[in-house]
């Protein structure tokens, strides 16, 4: 054999066909090993395995549709599977080239979409800092490589630390874990000063409810999360990394490790990257401690402690880490870096508003159609990602508000949907960009419930120890509870106002400062529904127990039984065919009779 | 690895493996993989096509499949598409006549007069 | 709550506990990877345990109790030997966590917070997972169910109890 051919021969195969199937966390839950592990044993019983790979690959982002998988060069997109739609993709179409048209996607008018190019729920997205979740295996580093990976690190080493901090300061970079704070001056802070030992830190305590953009980006993308932490360490001066991830997120700490030990075998972590720099990166376990996503708690956690914020300043870029110049940056700020380093500051910042920059991952869940993760540039509004991405409210119903920004964020009522979601519009409507969390609320939501949950989970997580948030919380949530019961004053709306006044101003860190924030904003948009309860003794939306009763109407009760059968506590009685009735002080309002029903005779009223 | 070039070089090898992912590429040949193409031989015909694509090293070529053309008796067929041309259909494509369309039409842009059904 | 102080430990448990310690260098910052390892080995972290983790760290019981007991995925009490963690943040909360709460109380027989009479399983409710795009959801042990309903909990459950 020629020397040629022999070269030829070392190259990676040509496959005409690469199966990518969704292993993002909510893939899972739904099913996706299974298909997998059917379409695997289907491929290899037709002798496919030459010419067809299958990999995993990130959260697409699609999550109501899972388990999905996308079939490329077509970009076929199949969603919803089942472990015999797989068989069925693999013998159609992998070996017969026919796309099974049942199980494609479908559009707003129930049209199959024919390819994940043309789907309208990535039409409107900017995908930066999700740029590769759903295109690579994360478990490759080959691949990041392959699509511009740690090119951007190599970059940097050319540059002086200056030069890169500049860079990030002019794309207008702000950190995605809440406040908000320009990355590029936090960066210059910790340079400024003069250390033995510096430290850099990837947040990765993701633990607002309704956002999973973190997890996703670590499970499909953990090496873009490691090269904008190098870059960081880089640029002020630290050698030494942690990522501190939560112990409920164990695929995302999986997939981290496998990227962490493929960086090093490649020299990319370690002594002489590049032959320039000496870095390395250890991963620390949250261990369910909400409070750890708070910087300073979370830098106690990782020197061993019971993860207790302190007071700023000094702050962690001055004195962090066991005293040293430390920056704590979350997930989703470190995976824009690499990009903005590749296409330069102004790109990035051509994207999103004047104050806002750059590109902006919302997680989106509650009653929407389309559940799952998006990126869409800042000012992007409301109205666009509820309606043309998300698809709308499920079921016909109506949409009430969104929760923006998790147990620290506020509500946005209907009246405001044309809000343009960058971080100076949704502060000034009473909530905040915050993590990205969107939770979708329709019409049949209690907003005064939907504020006690806040402050229950903020009371749980609440680390206790300062006294406006262990004691000051649990008395609004008191309050609360007491509404939700129709046992509410007037006087206890203004106790909620005054109590939220104090806790904001007096708490030791951010989880106190902004626990009000749900009461505050719900009491802003949707006051009348708070006097509802209060007032008329009365819930709107139906849902507080104490405030509703079932009534069985006369006129549509056919006298089936079948509501008396089910009643947990027999508080139903009624004749064979006659019209039934409910016994009220024995009712428990379970609802189980209004489910029962099959001939709409049980109203909630 | 210690360079940026070395960087650069498992990046070229790497972007090799996942061109499929790109969408479809410059050049396409669609193997017909209906019941009667496969009972004429076309699983072969494409085990033949990619063989050779690959013993080329040749990368920018789309290769799927399609399903019965209905022109059963020609099977196994394959279709031709350059960029910017017409799609050139071959019929009776055994293993061997598919290494000569990749050789001759493909690589050096010459039909296979021969064996096209139709332009 | 108090330090479980049964030390009725079975040698190969003391030997896991011993082989976790020692993987570790005997610093600060390493005692919650080695929770976590003793916590992975014996589904709970006994007194015993952290007496050893105390004395190898050189630190005092109690500052290792203290620090253990602030976390609530380390177990100190013992408790079931499969946990159900019922998600009920907002967005599962509205996507009806409350129906799957009361399926799970029927046919456990127990309340959050509770452990079967056999021992077999403990319901516990926590906060957000970020699995809210196939909400409500829950983790038995460590696999994630989504998209619940109250008529899938009893196959869940049967498949546990089946071991």
């Amino acid at each position: 054999m020629s020397e040629v051919a022999q070269e030829k021969q070392d190259l990676p195969a040509i496959e005409r066909c690469h199966v990518l199937i969704c292993a993002g966390a909510a893939c899972v839950a739904s099913g996706a090993m299974e298909v997998e592990a059917a379409m695997k044993s289907k491929i290899s019983a037709l002798n496919l395995e030459a010419e067809v790979s299958l990999f995993d690959t990130g959260c697409v982002g699609t999550c109501d549709l899972g388990p999905v998988v996308i079939v490329y060069p077509e970009g076929t997109f199949y969603v919803k599977l089942k472990p015999a739609d797989a068989e069925e993709i693999v013998t159609e179409h992998l070996l017969k080239g026919r796309v099974v048209q049942r199980l494609l996607s479908k559009d707003a008018d129930h049209v199959e979409v024919p390819s994940i190019f043309e789907h309208p729920f990535f039409a409107k997205q900017k995908r930066i800092a999700l740029r590769n979740l759903g295109v690579i295996n994360p478990e490759s580093i080959d691949e990041y490589i392959a699509v511009g990976g740690y090119a951007s690190l190599g970059k940097v080493l050319e540059m002086t630390q200056d030069e890169v901090i500049k860079l990030v300061l002019d794309s207008g970079l702000r950190g995605r874990g809440g406040a908000g704070f320009p990355t590029g001056r936090k960066w210059a802070f910790a340079k400024a000063v003069e250390a033995d030992q510096k430290y850099v830190i990837i947040n990765g305590d993701e633990g607002d409810p309704g956002a999973f953009m973190d997890r996703s980006v670590l499970e499909g993308d953990p090496h873009s999360v490691i090269e904008g932490l190098a870059i960081a360490g880089y640029a002020i001066g630290a050698t030494q990394g942690y990522a501190y991830v939560r112990a409920e997120y164990p695929l995302a700490i999986k997939r981290l490790q496998i990227a962490i030990d493929q960086a090093r075998e490649y020299g990319l972590l370690g002594k002489g990257i590049f032959g320039k720099f000496d870095f390395d990166l250890e991963i620390r376990k949250g261990a369910g401690a909400f409070v750890c996503g708070e910087e300073t708690a979370l830098m106690r956690s990782i020197e061993g402690m019971r993860g207790q914020p302190r007071p700023k300043p000094p702050f962690p870029a001055v004195s962090g880490l066991w005293g040293k110049p430390t920056i704590i940056n979350n997930v989703e700020t470190l995976a824009n870096v690499p990009a903005i380093i590749q296409n330069g500051p102004f790109w990035y910042s051509s994207f999103g508003t004047e104050t806002s920059k750059g590109t902006k991952v919302f997680a989106l869940a509650g009653n929407i159609n389309n559940t799952g993760l998006i990126e869409v540039p800042f000012g992007t509004t409301l109205r666009e990602v509820v309606f043309e991405i998300g698809g709308g409210i499920p079921n016909g119903k109506e949409f009430k508000a969104v929760q923006a920004g998790g147990p620290s964020g506020g509500c946005i009522p209907a009246s405001l949907l044309d809000i343009p979601l960058d971080y100076e519009s949704l502060q000034k409507a009473g909530a905040i960009v915050g993590s990205g969390g969107l939770i979708v609320m329709d019409s049949d939501t209690c907003m005064v419930d939907v504020a006690r949950f806040f402050l229950e989970f903020t009371v749980d997580e609440s680390c206790g120890q300062c006294t406006p948030c262990r004691e000051g919380t649990k008395r609004m949530l008191e309050i609360l509870t007491k509404i939700t019961k129709g046992r509410g004053t007037l006087e206890d709306i203004t106790k909620l106002e005054t109590l939220a006044k104090a806790i904001t101003q007096t708490s030791l860190c951010q989880l106190g400062i902004t626990a009000p924030n749900p009461v505050l904003s719900t009491l802003r948009y949707f006051r009348d529904e708070y006097l509802a309860h209060v007032v008329d003794k009365t819930c709107p939306a139906k849902v507080c127990r104490e405030l509703i009763t079932f009534d069985i109407l006369p006129d549509k009760c056919t006298g089936c039984t079948i509501c008396a059968r089910n009643c947990p506590t027999h508080a139903i009685s009624g004749e064979r065919k006659q019209a039934h009735v409910i016994d009220q002080s024995a009712c428990i309002k379970c609802g189980e009779c209004l489910v029962r029903c099959k001939f709409d005779a049980v109203v909630k009223v | 690895m210690k360079t940026l070039e070395d960087l650069k070089r498992i990046r070229e090898e790497a972007l090799k493996a996942m061109k499929v992912r790109e969408g479809e590429q410059g050049t396409k040949i669609t193997v017909a993989m209906g019941t009667c193409g496969i009972a004429a031989g076309a699983r072969e015909t494409m085990s033949a096509l990619l063989d050779e694509l690959n013993k080329r090293g040749i990368t920018d070529v789309t290769v799927t499949q399609t399903g019965c053309k209905g022109l059963c008796e020609q099977e196994p067929m394959i279709e031709v598409t350059r960029a910017g041309e017409a799609a050139v259909t071959y019929g009776h494509v055994d293993a061997e006549r598919a290494r000569r369309i990749v050789a001759e039409h493909i690589v050096n842009g010459n039909l296979v007069g021969e064996y096209i059904v139709s332009k | 709550m108090a330090i479980n102080e049964s030390c009725c430990c079975s040698a190969e448990e003391e030997a896991a506990v011993q082989a976790a310690i020692n993987d570790f260098e005997p610093i600060r910052t390493n005692l919650i990877p080695i929770l976590h390892r003793i916590q992975d080995e014996l589904g709970q972290i006994p007194g015993w345990a952290m007496e050893a983790v105390a004395d190898k760290l050189d630190i005092p019981l109690a500052d290792v109790w203290g620090t253990a007991s602030f976390y609530t995925m380390f177990d100190l009490k013992g408790r079931a030997k499969h946990i159900i963690r019922l998600c009920e943040s907002p967005p599962c909360h509205i996507t009806g966590a409350k129906k799957v709460l009361e399926a799970l109380k029927d046919e456990l027989g127990i309340e959050p917070g509770e452990v079967t009479e056999d021992g077999l399983f403990g319901l516990e409710l926590v906060s957000c997972f970020g699995v809210c795009g196939v909400a409500p959801a829950m983790i038995v042990d460590h696999q994630v169910y989504g998209n619940l309903t109250p008529e899938m909990v009893p196959d869940v459950i049967a498949k546990y109890r089946e071991g």
